[in-house]
């Protein structure tokens, strides 16, 4: 199995199960656990990370609904395989979160379009491979 | 499959009542008992255990009447009480000798790993070891006899941090067998906070909620904010409400509203287990006052 590392925050807002959905499909995503790979069993997971096989069983039902994971009675769950297009898909989506959030930002602070714009490119210069 | 369930149970004392307790454990579940001293846990507790009569109701173990089945329900539950049931001037030894065939299903070899995994000298009188070395030896006794439910009545209290950490990590082992299941009363709820797949609380004789932690964590708050705040009929979202001349803080049964209706003037907190039950219990005081 690839790395995988699920950090929980109590202070947090958001609810645990929702951060493991979060750190895993994360974790998925940037291709750090592939295709096929098996996952821990609700109640280890639970058990290692010191919560409730609710909670985990929670997100696994919902890293299942939303297809990144598959589940086969008796042997356990797994990373659901995935076509590059749907992939790549998931990336944008994320991608865009992020952005939405910046122009959001930018807007309640009354920084312009234009302005935006620069510090993209600015950013990419810098930081961007 | 449900392990416990629990259906309007009543009993009758002179000064204290047991009125309608219901509840119900699932199968591979960790459950956490709570409510103050003279609740009801322990009455509760005997109750299912057929230690005590009850007056009413049902308590059925994987479906079956606690009390006609149970030469056939004991082999599957592990009892672990807090004071005790064991004879002092005994060795652990003796003592097992004499419980052991009690059990169809005792496992020796089970029991020889308990003995070691806990550090246990066999050798030793009942009478000479720690409370904690108790406790372990009679959960060692519980689990080696395979027991899948195993009930506790508080067993954490009165061991340190340590010991009883070593006693949560075990039963999250135990669950991992998904047919075992957990059901102890504690009044330390970190341990719940800990451990617990499921709350119930009981105040005066009387549940007062039996849900998962994942629901309660979810829907309860402490919300924190000015007084100020405290207009048009606020409180009501609130299961109490504690002021001072800085503020208030209270406990939300509707987080998501509370968050709705206050934002940022107010801080919001996750809800302990403690939160939930200092505020239910006092509510319900207030009530009874009143």
């Amino acid at each position: 199995m690839g790395a995988l590392n699920i950090i929980l925050s109590n202070s947090s807002d958001l609810p645990i199960y929702q951060q493991i959905v979060d750190q895993m499909r994360g974790a998925i995503l940037r291709g750090e656990l592939t295709e096929g790979a098996l996952l821990p069993s609700i109640r280890a997971l639970a058990k290692d990370l010191r919560i409730s096989v609710i909670t985990t069983g929670r997100a696994y039902d919902e890293l299942e609904r939303e297809g990144y994971i598959a589940s086969v009675a008796g042997k356990g769950s797994f990373v659901a395989p995935r076509s590059q297009e749907l992939l790549h898909e998931s990336r944008l989506g994320m991608v865009e979160e992020k952005l939405s959030e910046a122009v959001r930002c930018a807007c309640t602070l009354g920084v312009s379009r234009t302005e935006v714009n620069r510090l993209l490119e600015l950013i990419y210069e810098e930081d961007g491979k | 499959m449900t392990a416990l369930e629990v259906k309007n149970l009543r009993k009758k004392y002179d000064k204290f009542e047991l009125k309608d307790v219901s509840f119900k454990l699932e199968s591979g579940l960790i459950m956490g008992f709570i409510g103050p001293n003279g609740a009801g846990k322990s009455t509760t507790i005997k109750a299912i255990l057929n230690q005590i009569h009850k007056d009413g109701g049902e308590i059925l173990l994987w479906g079956k009447d606690n009390v006609r089945y149970e030469t056939e329900l004991k082999n599957r539950v592990g009892v672990v009480l807090d004071e005790g049931y064991f004879y002092g001037h005994l060795s652990l030894k003796r003592m097992k000798d004499l419980i052991a065939p009690f059990y169809k299903t005792w496992d020796e070899k089970e029991y020889r790993r308990y003995l070691s995994d806990f550090r246990l000298d066999e050798g030793k009188k009942i009478s000479e070891l720690s409370k904690g070395m108790r406790m372990k030896y009679a959960i060692a006794l519980a689990l080696s006899h395979k027991a899948d439910l195993l009930i506790m009545d508080e067993p954490t209290s009165g061991l340190d941090p340590m010991v009883r950490e070593e006693l949560l990590e075990l039963l999250r082992r135990m669950i991992q067998d998904e047919n075992k299941s957990v059901f102890f009363s504690t009044h330390i709820t970190s341990d719940l906070d800990k451990v617990a797949d499921r709350i119930a609380l009981i105040n005066d004789g009387r549940l007062l909620f039996d849900q998962t932690k994942d629901e309660l964590t979810e829907r309860h708050a402490i919300v924190k904010g000015p007084l100020s705040l405290l207009t048009d009929g606020a409180e009501s979202m609130f299961v109490g409400v504690r002021k001072n001349g800085y503020g208030f803080e209270a406990l939300t049964g509707d987080a998501a509203a509370a968050r709705r209706r206050f934002g940022d003037q107010a801080v919001f907190e996750r809800s302990t287990v403690e939160d939930l039950m200092l505020y239910y219990v006092r509510r319900d005081n207030d009530a009874l006052a009143h």
